[in-house]
C-alpha cells in the first residue's frame, strides 16, 4: 500500500533559483536562506520517499489567460522547465509517476473535486526551486514528482477549506492505491509577500509565524482565514499560502513539526518552511 | 447611456486594501491581450523580434492604445492599472534583464537603495497599510 510518509512546506522565490544556478549561495545576502534548507536536504534524502506530489503554482508559464485550471494534476511521464522569460533553469527535467497520478485523478475526481488532467505541461519556478532547495544540483532529480498546479494568479484561487479537503482527499487517494510507495507531499510557495503597487515589499511576520502554528495544530482555523484576510494581512501574493493547506490536509489530524524556518527576505518574500510527519489520528 | 467600463467595477471587499490591486476577473478580462502580449516572450525568438520593432511588434496585439503606451514607457503601475498581471508582466521586464525586486522598488517609488534596506530590515509593515483610510490619516 502507498503511504503518505510526511510533508515539507517551501516558498519558491524565483531569486532563489537564480541565486543557485548563478552559484551565489554563500554570498552573505543568500546563505541564510540555503543554511535554512541543509536540515530538509539530510531529512529528505535519509526518508527515500518514492514520489512527490508536489503543490505549487504555475506563475503564467504552462498556463496563459487561455487557460485556467483551478487545480491542474500532472499526469505525464516527465515535464521540461519552463522558460519563463529568461530562458529555461538549468535543471533536470522533473520526471513523473504516471500510474499514481493516475489513480489519483480518478480517485479524487469520484469524491468531487474536478481536477484538471494535464499531460503535457512546462513546470516553472513554483516546481522546480523546492526541489532545488532540497536536492542541490543534481544530475537527475533522486525522486518522481507528481505536480498539482493550483490557480493563484487570477482572483479568487480557491478557499482554502477547499484545499484542506482536496489534502484529506489526497491522503485517502494515496492510502488507497495497491502498490508499495512512500509518498511525501510538499506545499510551496508563500510566505507574506506583494510583489506589486505602492505597497509592494509588504511583510508580515506576525501573520506567518501563526500560520505555521495554526497549520499545524488547528488545520480547520487556518482554512478558515478569508481570501481577503490573506490580501490584507499577507500581501497580494501571500494568498499562496492555501498551497499550504493542500499538504496539511493529506497528513494525519495530529502531526509532530520537526523543523521550522522563517527568514526574511529573499527578494521581497518572508522564506518559510516545515517539515511535518504524521502524529496521530 | 453606457457607463464606461471602468465605472461598472462592481465594489469588492479588497478594494480598501491600500496601493494593491487585485487581478480578479474583471481585470484580467481587461487586460486579456496585454498580458497574452507578455506572455509571448517567453519564446526567445519573440523577445528578439520585440527588442528589434517594440512598437510594430505590439501593433501585433489588439490591446489598448494606452496599453500600447504604457508598454513602450514601462509604466509599470500603470500596466497593472490596465490590466496588467505581475506575473505576466516579469515576462516584459525579464526580457529588460531586470528583476522582481527591482520593478517592485520602481513601483513603489522608492529608490533601489531604499528598497533593498527596507526589505533587508524585515520588509514593509503591514501596520498602517491595512486600510486605505488608514494610509490617509497618516498622510
Amino acid at each position: 500500500m502507498a503511504e503518505i510518509i510526511g510533508g515539507l512546506t517551501a516558498s519558491h522565490v524565483p531569486a532563489i533559483g537564480a541565486a543557485i544556478d548563478n552559484g551565489k549561495t554563500l554570498e552573505p545576502y543568500w546563505q541564510p536562506v540555503f543554511a535554512g534548507f541543509e536540515f530538509a536536504k539530510q531529512y529528505v534524502s535519509d526518508l527515500k520517499p518514492d514520489v512527490l506530489i508536489l503543490v505549487y503554482n504555475d506563475h503564467a508559464s504552462a498556463f496563459s489567460l487561455e487557460l485556467i485550471p483551478t487545480f491542474a494534476l500532472g499526469c505525464a511521464a516527465e515535464f521540461q522547465p519552463a522558460d519563463e522569460g529568461w530562458g529555461p533553469r538549468p535543471v533536470p527535467k522533473v520526471i513523473g509517476e504516471p500510474e499514481l497520478a493516475a489513480h489519483l485523478a480518478q480517485a479524487l475526481i469520484l469524491e468531487e473535486f474536478d481536477l484538471t488532467i494535464v499531460n503535457q505541461m512546462d513546470v516553472d519556478h513554483g516546481l522546480t526551486v523546492p526541489l532545488s532547495l532540497v536536492f542541490g544540483q543534481p544530475a537527475r532529480w533522486p525522486v518522481k514528482v507528481i505536480p498539482l498546479a493550483v490557480n493563484v494568479v487570477q482572483y479568487p484561487p480557491p478557499l482554502g477549506r477547499r484545499c484542506l479537503n482536496l489534502g484529506r482527499a489526497i491522503g485517502r487517494a494515496v492510502a488507497s492505491y495497491p502498490l508499495d510507495l512512500k509518498v511525501m507531499i510538499w506545499g510551496t510557495g508563500g510566505m507574506s509577500h506583494q510583489l506589486q503597487g505602492l505597497r509592494a515589499g509588504l511583510i508580515n511576520r506576525e501573520f506567518d509565524l501563526r500560520f505555521m502554528d495554526l497549520l499545524e495544530n488547528d488545520p480547520d482555523a487556518a482554512a478558515a482565514i478569508s481570501h481577503v484576510d490573506y490580501l490584507r494581512e499577507s500581501g497580494s501574493e501571500g494568498i499562496e499560502l492555501v498551497m499550504w493547506l493542500v499538504m496539511r490536509g493529506a497528513l494525519a489530524p495530529k502531526v509532530r513539526e520537526v523543523r521550522r524556518f522563517y527568514h526574511v527576505p529573499a527578494s521581497s518574500t518572508a522564506v518559510g518552511h516545515l517539515i511535518l510527519e504524521n502524529a496521530g489520528p | 447611456m453606457a457607463l464606461k467600463p471602468e465605472l461598472m467595477r462592481e465594489p469588492q471587499s479588497y478594494d480598501d486594501i491600500p496601493g494593491t490591486t487585485v487581478f480578479d476577473a474583471e481585470r484580467s478580462r481587461q487586460g486579456y491581450h496585454l498580458n497574452q502580449f507578455c506572455m509571448s516572450l517567453m519564446k526567445a525568438e519573440n523577445r528578439a523580434a520585440f527588442r528589434a520593432d517594440e512598437a510594430g511588434y505590439l501593433k501585433m496585439w489588439p490591446m489598448t492604445e494606452a496599453q500600447r503606451q504604457a508598454v513602450l514607457k514601462r509604466n509599470w503601475n500603470g500596466l497593472i492599472a490596465l490590466g496588467g498581471n505581475i506575473y505576466f508582466l516579469a515576462k516584459l521586464f525579464s526580457t529588460d534583464g531586470l528583476s522582481f525586486q527591482h520593478v517592485a522598488a520602481l513601483m513603489t517609488g522608492a529608490s533601489q537603495e531604499a528598497y533593498a534596506k527596507m526589505m533587508l530590515e524585515g520588509g514593509r509593515s503591514p501596520d498602517g497599510n491595512r486600510y486605505t483610510w488608514e494610509r490617509q490619516t497618516r498622510g
